[in-house]
Parts: C-alpha cells; sequence; structure tokens
C-alpha cells in the first residue's frame, strides 16, 4: 500500500509504502495516515465496480482503508471559494 | 470734534462678526496643523511599520534556485495519477476537451456536473444542456511548500472528482452556489456541453466498428 498526497508545486509525494501484514510496516502506514488527517487532510480510496466504473472513496481511519487497497490519496480539505 | 462713532463701522455688526470668526477658525486651523504635521508623518510611518510587521511577506526566492520547469513537472505528475485513477474515457475527455463530467446522483431527474481544473463545479441538466449553476470549491494546501496553496490543475480535478464520487452531497453542501455565468460564461458552458456531444458521438462511431468487427468474428 502506498500512501500518496498531492502538493502545490510539485504532483503527489509519496509519504509511506509498506505491506499491511507486515506488523512494522503497518506501524508506519498507520502514522502516516494519523498525521496527514491531523494536518487536515482528506484520505481516499480509488475504487472500481465490476462494470468498469471508476470511483473513489473517502476514508476517515485507517481501519475503514480496504486490506487489499494499493494506494491512498491524500488531498487538501474542499472549502467555499469564490 | 471728534470723529462721529458711525464712522468706524465698515457694515451692520451682524455681517462682520461671523466673518471674522471664520477668519479667525481658518488661521486657527492653519496653525494647528502646521504644528500637528510631523506629529502626523511620525505616527503614519509607524503605522506603516507595524502593518508591514504583521502582514507576511511573499516568501523570497534567490533566482538562483527558482526552477522554471517545476510547475510543469508537477502538471505532469498530477497528469498521470488523473489518469490512474479515472477510466479511459473519462482520461480522453479531459485530456481532449479539458474537462470531465461526473453523472449528479442526489436527485432522481438525470444531471451532470463538468469539472474544470481552478474553476466552478458546473452543474447542468444534460437533456436539455440547461446550465443550472456554478459550484465554487477550493482544496488550499495551507502548507504552501512552494509559496502557493494551489495545486496543480490535473490535482485540483482530481481532488474534485474523489470528492463527488465519494461524497457528492457533502462536496456541494460546502461549496459556494452561484448563479449561472457568474464566472464560466453561459455561452462557453454551451459550447463546452455541444463539444462534448460531438465527442461522445465520435467516439462511439470509433466504438462501433470494433463492435461489429467482435460480432462478425464471433459469428463466423
Amino acid at each position: 500500500m502506498k500512501l500518496l498526497r498531492v502538493k502545490p508545486g510539485h504532483g503527489e509525494v509519496v509519504l509511506a509504502e509498506g505491506d499491511v501484514t507486515v506488523p512494522e510496516q503497518y506501524t508506519e502506514l498507520l502514522e502516516a495516515f494519523r498525521r496527514e488527517l491531523e494536518a487536515g487532510m482528506w484520505a481516499a480510496v480509488p475504487t472500481s465496480t465490476r462494470s468498469g466504473k471508476r470511483e473513489a472513496e473517502l476514508v476517515r481511519s485507517f481501519e475503514e482503508v480496504p486490506t487489499d487497497a494499493e494506494r491512498v490519496i491524500f488531498f487538501p480539505r474542499a472549502a467555499g471559494g469564490r | 470734534m471728534g470723529i462721529p462713532a458711525a464712522a468706524w463701522r465698515v457694515g451692520p455688526p451682524s455681517a462682520v462678526m461671523p466673518l471674522a470668526l471664520a477668519t479667525a477658525a481658518l488661521v486657527l486651523m492653519a496653525l494647528l496643523s502646521v504644528l500637528a504635521l510631523p506629529r502626523l508623518q511620525h505616527t503614519l510611518i509607524r503605522a506603516r511599520q507595524r502593518i508591514s510587521e504583521h502582514i507576511p511577506r511573499a516568501r523570497h526566492v534567490p533566482v538562483d534556485e527558482y526552477d522554471p520547469g517545476r510547475e510543469l513537472r508537477a502538471e505532469q505528475r498530477a497528469r498521470t495519477l488523473l489518469r490512474s485513477c479515472v477510466n479511459e474515457e473519462e482520461w480522453a475527455m479531459y485530456r481532449e476537451l479539458g474537462f470531465l463530467r461526473v453523472q449528479g446522483t442526489l436527485d432522481q431527474r438525470p444531471y451532470a456536473y463538468l469539472i474544470y481544473p481552478h474553476k466552478p463545479i458546473l452543474a447542468y441538466v444534460p437533456s436539455t444542456n440547461h446550465v443550472l449553476g456554478e459550484y465554487c470549491v477550493e482544496f488550499p494546501d495551507r502548507t504552501r511548500p512552494y509559496g502557493s496553496s494551489r495545486l496543480p490543475d490535473s490535482d485540483d480535478v482530481l481532488a474534485k472528482w474523489i470528492a463527488l464520487s465519494a461524497d457528492e452531497r457533502s462536496l456541494i453542501e460546502q461549496a459556494n452556489m452561484h448563479l449561472a455565468g457568474r464566472q464560466i460564461r453561459v455561452a462557453k458552458a454551451r459550447r463546452d456541453l455541444v463539444r462534448l456531444a460531438c465527442w461522445e458521438r465520435e467516439h462511439a462511431a470509433a466504438r462501433e466498428p470494433t463492435f461489429h468487427h467482435a460480432e462478425g468474428a464471433l459469428t463466423q
């Protein structure tokens, strides 16, 4: 699983990468996940349906991330624009 | 022989008194302004200094640190990420037309959104091409890693696409809604909807021969 964050002037940045079944890597992923959420980011997991339609799912805790998810994308929270 | 009292009078007393008072007031104001001018200038200078201390200055980037290709590379990375998240048809739509379409799900009647980079999300009715309104939403990164809080174009589109796909209601509630035509001209929106219809027809036509070919192969 990869934790990615989109950043101004950079595109995506890999925050952490690892296998959730390996305890040390799970801890590293969990800590990185919490750090981003505490920084005010939204986390999303890209998914695809059986019909091939691409979707995304917003997750609010690391437990909500499907174990087979390949990546979690963090992006800034939405705010009303002008 | 004394001078008669009437000879001293220039005019009637009621006309002279206001004139004298006004002149005295003007002189007094002029004197006060001369006295207060240095103090006023000093106060203004201090106020300016205080304001400049409180307003964060734009980060000075030395010329040798400035990288003109950074934004371009960031956009390339953002496009790659967007491409990996949406399906082939949506990617082709964005690449060729410059926007993405997402179907709305909050109402029984069919409606959809057009997602433009760094512009409001446009809601419309596909059957009539009637533009319903604009939803202004931003994803500002307060950390401002490169002095800007603005995501690359394709990352902005991806963030809107994710938010609309995952939690349309929440995004629409957060957005500021405006009438159609505020930022995206209605004529441009209609033109884009016509372009989208043409694009879909072309893509459908491009898919058909493959289908017939496959069908023919199956029947043989």
